[in-house]
């Protein structure tokens, strides 16, 4: 069963940046895109278990804080060495001003 | 290209990449890795750390990647002379490759305490052969001493620590990781051993090394001797060159390359540990790096300039180190800066500018916990790569976004 997860505030997260959010014992990183659309993925890298939320949001990319692997966060894919699997990525959607991600 | 084929010596990070991005760029034609170690390719960085999955050994690729890429893979075989006028590689095992194009990719092999051979309580570390016969001195009861105050020799203290070895760290330099690393980042990190019950010793003389039948007993030369079960040696690591340089290939503190990686033959290129080059963003100054991300950026420059283009390898240096739950990360070499400015991101993280004396950002170097300084030395590096003069006022306000300065 899906449900919607209340997440923040729209204005919690900065154009072109990400937070982290943790819900049920599962960690995302939530992204605002330089076009003012919202995505979310899996916390952590697939390269090693590092939190994505440290890493550095350019365009659509997401970099990795530990090695800078690199992923599209809008698709989740990998964009290359040293990181070759796939984010999962979620279903996003803002309703009145607050960011919810689709889990389960 | 003719149907000789694209030919990788050396099978670590710059010649997988390598061999992976030939085909990403299309090739063709027949690419054939060679290397010397009995494994499938595996990462190094994980050897000398103390992470959660300590001992496991990381594939740099899935082992079905060779398959599915058409590439193939010699394991555990050694390549040992290269005729030029041939364009002929010979293997220990007497085979013959032609090429059409050649890459080196043989990195270094650790420097050795003079006059100290290896045995079982004395080691190197650069396989995972070397990391598993460590890994058996540091018990819970054991006590071992790490020659070197580099980063491979205090990533293996803190690994020691972790597990409750006993470690005495000696340093013939007044303090540690005196190349490349600024005094209050490293005085950091000895303040962050000591507290963890590293014995750290700066700046002492060691006289003698007598490897005996229950274990090992060095002698310092103010008369001083203490006894452990192994000795672990981190003085540093030397570019294996043999290869190219009995071939007559331009050795200069490595294989010598020019900006598109290519060697003093021009159907050969070398890439990682293994070679010295210009670095471009910084006058053209010749270096030799030994860093991960920098052995992987040259494979793949040297991928694109063996299928003819001219890609000129212009990256900023970079590297990291972990110990316990603090990273280090230098982004730029600092040589030639004249002065320095401090960002303090959390009482823990701290990031140091180096500037030169037009105001041009040169080099930053952060530690601290987990990711903190991670996104700052990033944009620090493209800064570095533009030839940014950033506004040291800017720099030292962390409530600035570095972003705001690109
Ligand atoms: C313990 C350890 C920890 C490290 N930690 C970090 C870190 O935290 N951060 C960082 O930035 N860097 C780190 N590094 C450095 C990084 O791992 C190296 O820069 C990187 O592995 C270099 O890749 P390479 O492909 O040039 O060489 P290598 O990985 O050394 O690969 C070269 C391969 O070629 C083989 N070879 C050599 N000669 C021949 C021949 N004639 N025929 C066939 N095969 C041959 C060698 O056996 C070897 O397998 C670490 C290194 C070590 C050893
Ligand atoms: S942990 Fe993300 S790239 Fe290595």
């Amino acid at each position: 069963m899906s449900t919607w997860i209340d997440v923040c505030d729209k204005d919690e997260i900065d154009e072109e940046d990400v937070i982290r959010f943790d819900h049920a014992g599962k960690s995302y990183a939530v992204y605002r895109s330089p076009e003012d659309s919202f995505h979310a993925t899996d916390g952590h890298c697939t390269h090693e278990n590092v939190h994505l939320a440290d890493g550095l949001v350019m365009d659509d990319i997401i970099e990795c804080p530990k090695h800078n692997g690199r992923f599209n966060y809008k698709t989740g894919q990998a964009k290359g060495a040293p990181v070759c699997v796939n984010l999962k990525t979620y279903a996003v959607k803002v309703d009145g001003g607050r960011v919810f991600i689709q889990v389960g | 290209m003719g149907d000789k084929g694209m030919v990788i010596v050396g099978a670590g990070e710059a010649g997988v990449r390598a061999a992976f991005a030939l085909r990403e760029r299309g090739y063709q034609g027949t690419v054939t890795l060679i290397g010397d170690e009995p494994h499938l390719p595996y990462e190094r960085p994980p050897l000398s750390k103390g992470s959660e999955e300590a001992g496991t050994v990381r594939a740099i690729v899935a082992s079905e990647r060779f398959a599915e890429a058409g590439i193939t893979f010699l394991r555990g075989q050694r390549a040992i002379s290269l005729d030029l006028a041939r364009h002929a590689l010979r293997l220990e095992a007497g085979e013959i490759l032609s090429y059409e194009r050649l890459l080196l990719a043989t990195g270094a092999a650790p420097r050795r305490f003079p006059g100290l051979a290896t045995s079982d309580r004395i080691h190197v570390l650069r396989t995972v052969e070397d990391a598993s016969a460590i890994r058996r001195h540091m018990r819970e009861d054991g006590r071992v001493a790490i020659l070197g105050g580099g980063f491979i020799g205090l990533e293996l203290a803190a690994m020691g620590r972790k597990l409750g070895t006993a470690v005495t760290l000696f340093e013939a330099q007044p303090r540690v990781l005196m190349r490349g690393v600024p005094e209050k980042l490293a005085l950091a990190l000895q303040a962050r051993h000591a507290a963890e019950g590293v014995e750290l010793l700066c700046g002492v003389g060691i006289e003698t090394i007598a490897d005996g039948e229950s274990g090992v007993t060095i002698g310092f030369a103010d008369g001083r001797r203490i006894e452990v079960d192994a000795v672990v040696v981190g003085i540093g690591a030397q570019p294996n060159t043999r290869l190219a340089a009995e071939a007559g290939l331009a050795i200069d503190n490595g294989i010598a390359v020019d900006r598109h990686l290519a060697t003093s033959d021009p159907h050969i290129f070398a890439a990682g540990d293994c070679c010295s080059f210009p670095v471009t963003a910084y006058g053209g100054r010749r270096v030799r790096l030994e860093s991960w991300r920098n052995a992987q950026e040259q494979g793949s420059v040297a991928a694109a300039n063996m299928l003819g283009e001219a890609a000129s390898f212009d990256a900023v240096p970079w590297f990291w180190s972990d110990q316990y739950d603090l990273t280090l990360q230098v982004a730029g070499l600092s040589d030639g800066a004249t002065s320095t400015v401090g960002r303090t991101l959390s009482p823990e993280a701290e990031i140091l500018f180096h500037l030169d004396a037009e105001g041009r950002l040169l080099a930053a170097s952060g530690l601290g916990p987990g990711g903190a300084v991670a996104r700052d030395i990033r944009l620090a590096e493209m800064l570095i790569a533009r030839g940014t003069r950033a506004d040291p006022a800017a720099l030292a306000d962390p409530s600035v976004k570095l972003k705001s300065l690109l």
